[in-house]
């Protein structure tokens, strides 16, 4: 075993657990790469490179079979990677592979599928590379359009509706469909142009278009589309750090250093469309379908966030029904839901988005001339910014979405439309059983498990997989009592309350305000976890920190159950800078009660601003137990979970 | 080990030594101790032997063991437990029970096997267990890979059935059914050179745990300087090894051993140490806050390593852990890996009790409740560093191995 500290010297490869030094490597079942299949580590698995013969293979966990599903292969002859930890691996030899087809489909995804999991409100940035790479491949899509009119015709009507488009303020959902002249195949390069350009750029958008109408079709047409490209690159040098993935994107055509560029990507963080920035702000709202009245007051410290005056969108939206086409109904509906508070709740809202896009996906025909991998993932993008305009996404949607896209991406390309669509929707009921329900299942195992006779448990807010964990250890017999806590302004905690007292749970309900009263004859506090990030900090119901301080003050332990999809590598220190505003009213007004509401003729006045936060970070510190579907690890072991699993949740 | 003439005395001192004692001798005579000619192997897993005092099971027979193994008997405390009255009922019916033994030529038995290898003092319950699952490889006449499989698995299982309440034990079946079954091997075409390749892994943990020890015990001498002083609670065997590896490294350093009641656990530590003429001083358990801000480390072994990266360890581990933490002193543990465990205590009555009997020297009125709880769980935070074959870990990556090797 002094091997192992012989071997610290090699970077990358965890040796962990048992291992001999020296041993014959045994017959691996991850044999069949060749032998730098695993060169280039992935900078965020290091164990997944490297299993070493005698270490002990990863469990046939439940995303195992899932990986025995129907895998799409890579153009390339890109050697069958094992079902086992290799699939990093693969992942990058897709990439460096091809300088077509699939390396192109995940970069034309990617923009967004890498920073979906961000949350909230990058999805409408997302959204904008969409709009902005779709233009884009007008230009650049000259030499192998198959239109009945000539390439270069094809490129000057396009730019035209460009041109106006933005002016007309259009909103970019709606308008979509309407260039019907798009290539599928050409790369999301470049970006739209804007109607602030530069003179130069101008001068050269507009002399490309003056040789594109004058020219002879052949010959104009490949120069116009260089002097395109070079303007474009030209002017996104020019951009500043957030839109450094455009100008990625349009480098990544080059082929040679794509991979780099796209590792260069992944690393870079994710740019969070911050909501004080108001250049930012004015363009995503022209492109937005929901007409979000943004709040007049917001609190100083929360201005990057989003916050609109609720109530008024509703009806805004029902009455567009007709004229948001392109939207489905199955996603209007559960838009509007989100929109409504009809909704609630991690895992239900990411059930619900899941669903809408099976239907989708049901109902989705390729148009002609495109690839069903491409569009469906713009389609889907642009739906995720429809859902995060009506509520800001939760990271576990976020992960979902990433799931989702990263499933379309791998489809292969032999695959018929109906293959590609009953596949994609058989791997999405796997999800939602094997992420959710199969894993709450598993929770409730473990943590009724550490329910004892006896106990009084405190729970806070309504958490389906704690309600699940009471109501199992209830169903086996177990003596035990719970307090709910509950907050102001949901008052979750009455649903809970009334669930629980109607299967015979003896409870005692109060309100946070009293936690540190009750907390003293509290054995064990149970909560929820909206996410749990990779510092082991838990996301969760504002008044959450709250509870799990008090607990651990009075040293409690503190139970959190989670499932793993939650799980986010992000790290977060405090509840500011990500964060969902609520509606500002909803604490200033208590209804029903005219003598408490001594805030109605007040809320008005200037130096009056309420703060409504949704969430907050509890930290690692006041958390003694995690239980996710992986079992029960201390709070510092979540970034292993991510490592280890985070391929698992992508290619399942 | 001790003279069988001191046996009519044990005869009212603390059963759990006798039971024993009484219990391993009839293996003794039967297998001579010899791993290499198992008698006619078979199958059959059925009959496994019952634990040896099934009718006391609220005492642990892990401490049995570790009594046995490391108990120290000096002769006014062999007085003192003749004196005292209270003594443990069912000596007879354990000697009863240890009758059964299986005889030599009956079929194969893992927990035989177990109980021949644990004899060894100086080999842990858990190589002992490891060792005998080997042979269970080696013995089967299954003729395919699930069988084996199906066969092992019921092995370990009346192996940790055998004693519920040794953490180590049930930890080292689960990870040699890890390490042994979880392996390309199985899929050979051949089922020969699939059987050999099994056994040759099953020898291969074994020597791994085996050495555990010693590797422990070199990567811990970094840590020992000269002029300092260890604490140390308890007796452990890996603690031992890395005091015996500094004091022949020529380091110069003394050690504060506790006396480790009820089993005395530190005579017997202060006794080795004395031989190796590192300077020792005896002190009482309640004296250790007193003497902490001598102390430069403290040095405890673990019963197990539980998932959040606490351990189980003898009683007066936490609270020694506890008073160092609060004059900020290091900790360091030394555990091998097959300890870690898969368990996550929240508190210290979240564990399977394991008990063991309690001589204070004086009748205890009967309405005088005793705690005879023989271990308590230390809660990561209070440990500083933790010494594994695996290396040098904090707290939290015992989590993440533990991930690893099972998830």
């Amino acid at each position: 075993m002094d091997a192992r500290r012989g071997s610290l010297p090699v970077p990358r490869v965890r040796q962990v657990g048992f291992f001999t030094p020296n041993a014959q490597p045994a017959p691996t079942r991850s044999q069949s790469g060749p032998p730098d299949s695993s060169s280039p580590p992935l900078s965020d698995s290091p164990a997944s490179n490297s299993l070493s013969p005698v270490m002990i293979p990863p469990p046939r966990h439940h995303s195992d079979n899932l990986a025995a599903a129907p895998r799409p292969t890579s153009p390339l002859p890109v050697p069958e990677p094992s079902p086992f930890r290799r699939r990093g691996a693969d992942n990058n030899n897709a990439l460096l592979v091809g300088s077509y087809n699939p390396a192109e489909t995940l970069l034309a995804m990617s923009p967004s599928s890498s920073h979906v999991g961000d949350g909230e409100s990058e999805e409408t940035m997302s959204g904008g590379w969409f709009r902005r790479s779709n233009s884009g491949k007008l230009a650049s899509s000259l030499p192998s359009g198959t239109f009945d009119f000539s390439p270069v015709q094809s490129t000057a009507e396009a730019l035209k509706p460009n041109k106006v488009q933005n002016p007309v303020g259009i909103s970019e959902v709606s308008a979509r469909p309407a260039p019907k002249e798009q290539q599928p195949e050409a790369p999301s390069s470049s970006k739209q142009p804007k109607p602030k350009l530069t003179k130069a750029e101008r001068r050269a958008l507009q002399e490309s278009q003056r040789a594109a109408k004058g020219g002879g079709k052949s010959v104009a047409a490949p120069e116009e589309v260089a002097t395109i490209k070079s303007v474009k690159q030209h002017q996104t040098q020019k951009k500043d750090a957030p839109q450094v993935a455009v100008s990625v994107a349009a480098s990544e055509r080059k082929g040679g250093d794509k991979s780099q560029e796209k590792e260069r990507r992944k690393d870079a963080p994710a740019p969070r469309m911050q909501f004080d920035d108001k250049s930012r702000v004015e363009k995503a709202k022209r492109r937005s379908v929901v007409d979000q009245t943004e709040a007049k007051k917001r609190v100083e410290l929360f201005r990057h966030l989003p916050q609109y005056e609720h109530g008024t969108q509703l009806a805004d939206l029902e009455s567009k029904f007709l004229q948001l086409d392109p939207m489905h109904p199955a996603i209007y509906k559960v838009g509007l839901q989100y929109l409504a508070g009809d909704i609630s709740g991690g895992n239900a809202r990411c059930i619900a988005m899941l669903q809408a896009f099976q239907q989708v996906v049901k109902d989705y025909s390729t148009p002609p001339e495109k690839t069903l991998p491409r569009d469906l993932t713009a389609k889907i993008s642009s739906y995720v910014s429809f859902f995060t305009q009506c509520r800001p996404l939760s990271m576990s949607m976020g992960n979902a979405i990433r799931f989702l896209k990263n499933r379309i991406a791998k489809l292969s390309p032999s695959l018929s439309e109906s293959e590609s669509k009953s596949s994609i929707c058989t791997d999405i009921d796997r999800f939602i059983n094997e992420k959710i329900v199969l894993a709450d299942r598993v929770i409730v195992q473990h943590a009724s498990s550490k329910v004892k006779d006896g106990d009084v448990l405190l729970v806070y807010g309504s958490s389906c997989v704690v309600e699940m964990v009471l109501l199992h250890s209830h169903e086996l017999g177990k003596q035990f009592r719970v307090i709910v806590v509950d907050s102001r302004p949901k008052l979750e905690g009455k649903a809970l309350l009334r669930r629980l007292v109607a299967k015979g749970v003896h409870c005692t309900y109060t309100h946070i305000n009293a936690v540190s009263y009750v907390m003293h004859e509290v054995t064990k506090v149970f909560l929820g976890a909206s996410s749990v990030l990779s510092n082991g900090t838990v996301y969760s119901r504002v008044g959450t920190a709250c509870v799990a301080m008090v607990a651990h003050a009075f040293r409690v332990p503190v139970i959190i159950c989670c499932e793993a999809y939650k799980f986010h590598e992000r790290v977060q220190l405090d509840s500011i800078c990500s964060n969902e505003l609520g509606d500002p009213d909803a604490i200033g007004k208590v209804p029903g009660r005219m003598d408490v509401n001594y805030l109605n003729d007040v809320s008005n006045s200037g130096n009056l601003q309420l703060l409504n936060l949704m969430y907050d970070a509890t930290p690692a510190d006041y958390v003694s137990m995690i239980v996710t579907d992986y079992g029960m690890i201390p709070p510092t072991s979540v970034p292993v979970i991510v490592r280890e699993y985070r391929r698992d949740h992508l290619l399942i | 080990m001790k003279e069988q003439t001191t046996r009519a005395m044990w005869w009212r001192s603390p059963s759990f030594i006798l039971d024993n004692r009484q219990q391993a001798q009839p293996y003794d005579t039967a297998r001579g101790g010899a791993l290499s000619i198992p008698p006619p192997p078979s199958t059959a897993m059925a009959d496994p032997n019952p634990n040896p005092n099934p009718l006391t099971d609220k005492i642990s027979a892990y401490y049995q063991t570790r009594a046995a193994h490391h108990g120290v008997v000096s002769s006014d405390w062999l007085a003192q437990a003749q004196a005292a009255v209270g003594h443990i009922p069912d000596v007879d019916d354990d000697a009863a029970n240890s009758d059964q033994g299986a005889p030599p030529g009956e079929p194969f038995s893992v927990i035989d096997e177990f109980n021949n290898w644990r004899k060894q003092p100086d080999l842990a319950e858990a190589v002992a267990a490891i060792r005998a699952l080997a042979a269970v490889i080696r013995n089967s006449q299954a003729t395919t890979m699930m069988e084996l499989e199906i066969e092992l698995k019921k092995a370990s299982d009346s192996l940790k059935s055998w004693d519920t309440t040794s953490i180590s034990l049930t930890a080292g079946c689960d990870l040699f059914m890890r390490y042994v079954t979880r392996t390309s091997a199985l899929e050979y075409e051949d089922f020969n050179s699939a059987k050999t390749r099994l056994i040759e892994r099953a020898e291969k943990f074994g020597e791994i745990s085996y050495k555990a020890r010693k590797i422990i015990a070199m990567l811990s001498q970094d840590f020992i300087f000269d002029g300092c002083t260890i604490l140390v609670h308890g007796f452990s065997r890996v603690v031992l090894e890395v005091l015996k590896m500094a004091a022949q490294n020529k380091k110069l350093f003394r050690v504060f051993c506790t006396e480790g009641r009820p089993d005395r656990t530190g005579l017997r530590l202060s006794n080795e140490l004395a031989k190796l003429d590192v300077p020792v001083k005896l002190l009482i358990d309640s004296a250790v806050a007193y003497s902490m801000d001598e102390v430069d480390m403290v040095f405890v072994g673990a019963d197990g390593v539980v998932e959040s990266g606490g351990i189980i360890n003898m009683m007066g581990t936490y609270q020694i852990a506890l008073v160092a933490h609060s004059m900020n002193k290091p900790v360091y543990v030394a555990a091998e890996s097959y300890k870690f465990a898969r368990l996550y205590p929240l508190d210290q009555k979240d564990m399977g009790p394991a008990l063991r009997p309690i001589e204070f020297g004086v009748p205890i009125p009967l309405k005088v409740e005793v705690e005879t709880s023989a271990r308590d769980y230390t809660p990561p935070q209070y440990l500083t560093l933790l010494f594994t074959d695996l290396g040098v870990l904090t707290p939290s990556v015992v989590s993440d191995e533990l991930i690893q090797l099972y998830l």
